[in-house]
């Protein structure tokens, strides 16, 4: 999407040592608010935003680099959620070992939907991914194992390599945070890796990756899998923070608040989602007493955003960087003529 | 003969009935969808929210300012069409020349907006509307019971679908709709203001939604997520039928309806996803849609 490409455009070397070193710098204001957050905030709720902000990061994988907008990620989001509810709570598993079942689930079902939606693009993958996600929701309805409209309650949040007891909220504070950042950095080098590159050509221009000889379908199939990896990876983590997988989990109004996320925060930027993940969740935590009318926020936010705001947060400010790092070096390059 | 391969047939008239009924629901909504697709290129997810505000608005009529459903079927779409031509105006109008995926979203933002306004006036459980009494009772077919009201919805559903078309293919208006579609700066070229033709579409697609919504207010309730729902289920008809045709959207949509209900009576669990499934197998099969040109 336009946005970002305005963002990839510059790659010139010292562009990309200042871009390599701003990364570097969004890294460590992340490792500094998850360890100074849980002195001001709730950890419970900031264990919400991670989950929420490696799921926007996984979805912006697709949307951000891929260019496919995908409408139907909450299948990938709550079937890892329900998957490892269930490893936890039925079979007793530990929870490294149901999070891991449900992000092996969560990948599995990537690849078989991934191959069917790749098959169109633009407008019409999002209808196919919608209408995908909502066969996994009448599935879900249906299924006796997801416990239909009470969803699977009270999960155990169990003991960590059968060591670390996870009951606590902030040891398992600190649990989420290291696999939130070892995701985010994961997520970071597949974006900053040669196969990133390539995606993004794919991208701006297809048939040109073509001729280049790309083999482009396997590329998306590869993002599309890797994207629901990430999320589905949320969505189990969720499961076990709030002992809670549900239908809201797979509902089209999950992938719709995935995308508003990812749009608030800018959408092709690496920490973007994770800006508009904490801004959607505080704002729902925050406004919890008007009800039903968050509902209404949210579209005219989405409304707003699409209007007048198209970067996002992150890419607004990513915009404003470069263009006073052009404008120092500019009048640097005019001293030196004079 | 009272059974056809082991189906008692009044259930299998039934279901195919109601098969059509919702065939005629998908039909009118993908026609819209596909109409506005055509010109605009915007995927209009606030389809099924217009669908949902024609109802809302018959039953506000009635219980308003007293109007029945004859009205109701005249001034809904119109009053509805006028905000959809509204909407496109003020918003819509300003994503030109952006990637389709922006339409898409505020389309969806604005269907949050509709249908959480009325969630929280109206409530989730629903409001009855009437059958007319013209069209009440029912009338013996001889193998089958058919209700007044359910017939005229798909007589009238058939009828409207079938004045789109020839609308769209045979017409001055719709030969200059399609040369739009096909190239707007040239359509412009030729004198013709692209922009009020855009802008009547839009205002024609979520009249149709409308009137769609009156149609079934009878049949369902009237409900704030009526349209959530089928938004869903007619995005499927589209990547079925293909956006590019108008024939294939009518044809998808009554099939899919009739499958659906015939699910129903074979194995009753599958009949929500049955839908789904043949869009699986479509896609794989013929990945541009039964009746769509390649993209």
């Amino acid at each position: 999407m336009s946005a970002t490409a305005e963002s990839n455009a510059a790659t010139k070397p010292p562009v990309k040592a200042t871009a390599a070193a701003s990364r570097l710098w969004g890294f460590g204001v992340v490792a500094l608010l998850i360890i100074l957050g849980p002195v001001v905030v709730y950890p419970v709720l900031l264990m919400k935003v991670m989950c929420f902000a490696l799921f926007a990061a996984g979805f912006n994988l697709l949307l951000g680099f891929g260019g496919l907008l995908s409408f139907g990620h909450a299948a990938y989001f709550g079937i890892g959620s329900y998957v490892s509810a269930y490893a936890a709570k039925a079979w007793g598993w530990p929870p490294e070992a149901a999070v891991t079942a449900g992000t092996a689930a969560g990948a599995l079902l990537g690849v078989i939907f991934g191959v069917v939606a790749i098959r169109r693009q633009g407008i019409y993958f999002a209808m196919i991914t919608l209408a995908l996600a909502q066969l996994i929701y009448f599935v879900c309805l249906q299924v006796p194992f997801t416990g239909g409209e009470d969803g699977l309650q009270s999960v155990p949040r169990g003991k960590l390599l059968g060591l670390v007891d996870l009951s606590n909220d902030l040891t398992l504070y600190g649990v989420v945070s290291v696999v939130f950042f070892l995701t985010l950095l994961l997520v970071s080098r597949i974006v900053h890796s040669p196969f990133g590159h390539v995606l993004r050509a794919i991208r701006d221009n297809e048939a040109r990756a073509i001729s280049l000889g790309y083999k482009t379908v396997w590329y998306r199939l590869a993002v599309f899998v890797l994207s629901t990896v990430v999320c589905a990876l949320a969505g189990a983590m969720k499961a076990i923070v709030f002992q809670l997988a549900s239908l809201t989990d797979v509902h089209w109004t999950t992938s719709g608040e995935v995308v508003l996320m990812t749009l608030v925060g800018g959408m092709g930027t690496l920490f973007g989602p994770l800006v508009g993940a904490a801004v959607v969740v505080a704002a729902e935590f925050y406004l919890a007493s008007i009800g039903s009318w968050v509902q209404v926020i949210e579209g005219g936010i989405f409304v707003a955003c699409v209007l007048g705001f198209r970067a996002g947060i992150v890419g607004t400010l990513a915009d404003f960087g470069r263009r006073s790092i052009a404008a120092r070096q500019g009048a640097s390059a005019r001293a030196a003529v004079n | 003969m009272h059974s056809i391969f082991g189906i008692p047939t009044p259930a299998l008239f039934g279901q195919l009935l109601l098969g059509l009924i919702n065939g005629a629901f998908y039909a009118m909504l993908s026609l819209g969808l596909a109409v506005i697709f055509g010109l605009l290129n915007v995927v209009n997810f606030s389809h099924g929210a217009f669908y949902m505000l024609g109802a809302f608005t018959g039953w506000l009529l009635l219980a308003g300012l007293g109007l029945g459903y004859w009205w109701a079927l005249l001034l809904s779409p119109l009053i509805v069409g006028v905000l959809g031509m509204a909407v496109e105006r003020l918003l819509l109008a300003r994503l030109k020349g952006l990637d389709p995926l922006y339409g898409l979203l505020l389309t969806f933002g604005l269907a949050l907006i509709i249908q959480g306004v009325f969630r929280n006036i109206f409530g989730v459980s629903g409001l009855p509307y009437g059958v007319p009494s013209q069209l009440a009772g029912a009338r013996n077919l001889g193998f089958m019971i058919l209700p007044n009201y359910r017939g005229w919805v798909i007589g009238l559903s058939l009828l409207v679908c079938l004045a789109t078309w020839l609308g769209i293919e045979k017409t001055r208006l719709g030969a200059t709709l399609r040369a739009a579609t096909e190239n707007a700066t040239l359509t412009e070229a030729f004198g013709i203001n692209v922009p009020r033709l855009v802008t009547l579409t839009y205002g024609f697609g979520t009249a149709l939604a409308a009137l769609a919504g009156v149609l079934a207010a009878p049949i369902y309730s009237v409900n704030p997520n009526m349209g959530a729902d089928l938004i869903i289920t007619v995005f499927v008809v589209v990547v079925i039928g293909g956006m590019g045709s108008i024939l294939g959207s009518i044809v998808t949509g009554f099939g899919l309806g009739l499958a659906e209900g015939l699910t129903r009576l074979v194995y009753p669990a599958g009949s929500a996803t049955v839908v789904f499934v043949i869009m699986i197998v479509v896609l794989l099969v013929k990945p541009a849609g039964l009746f769509g040109r390649s993209t």
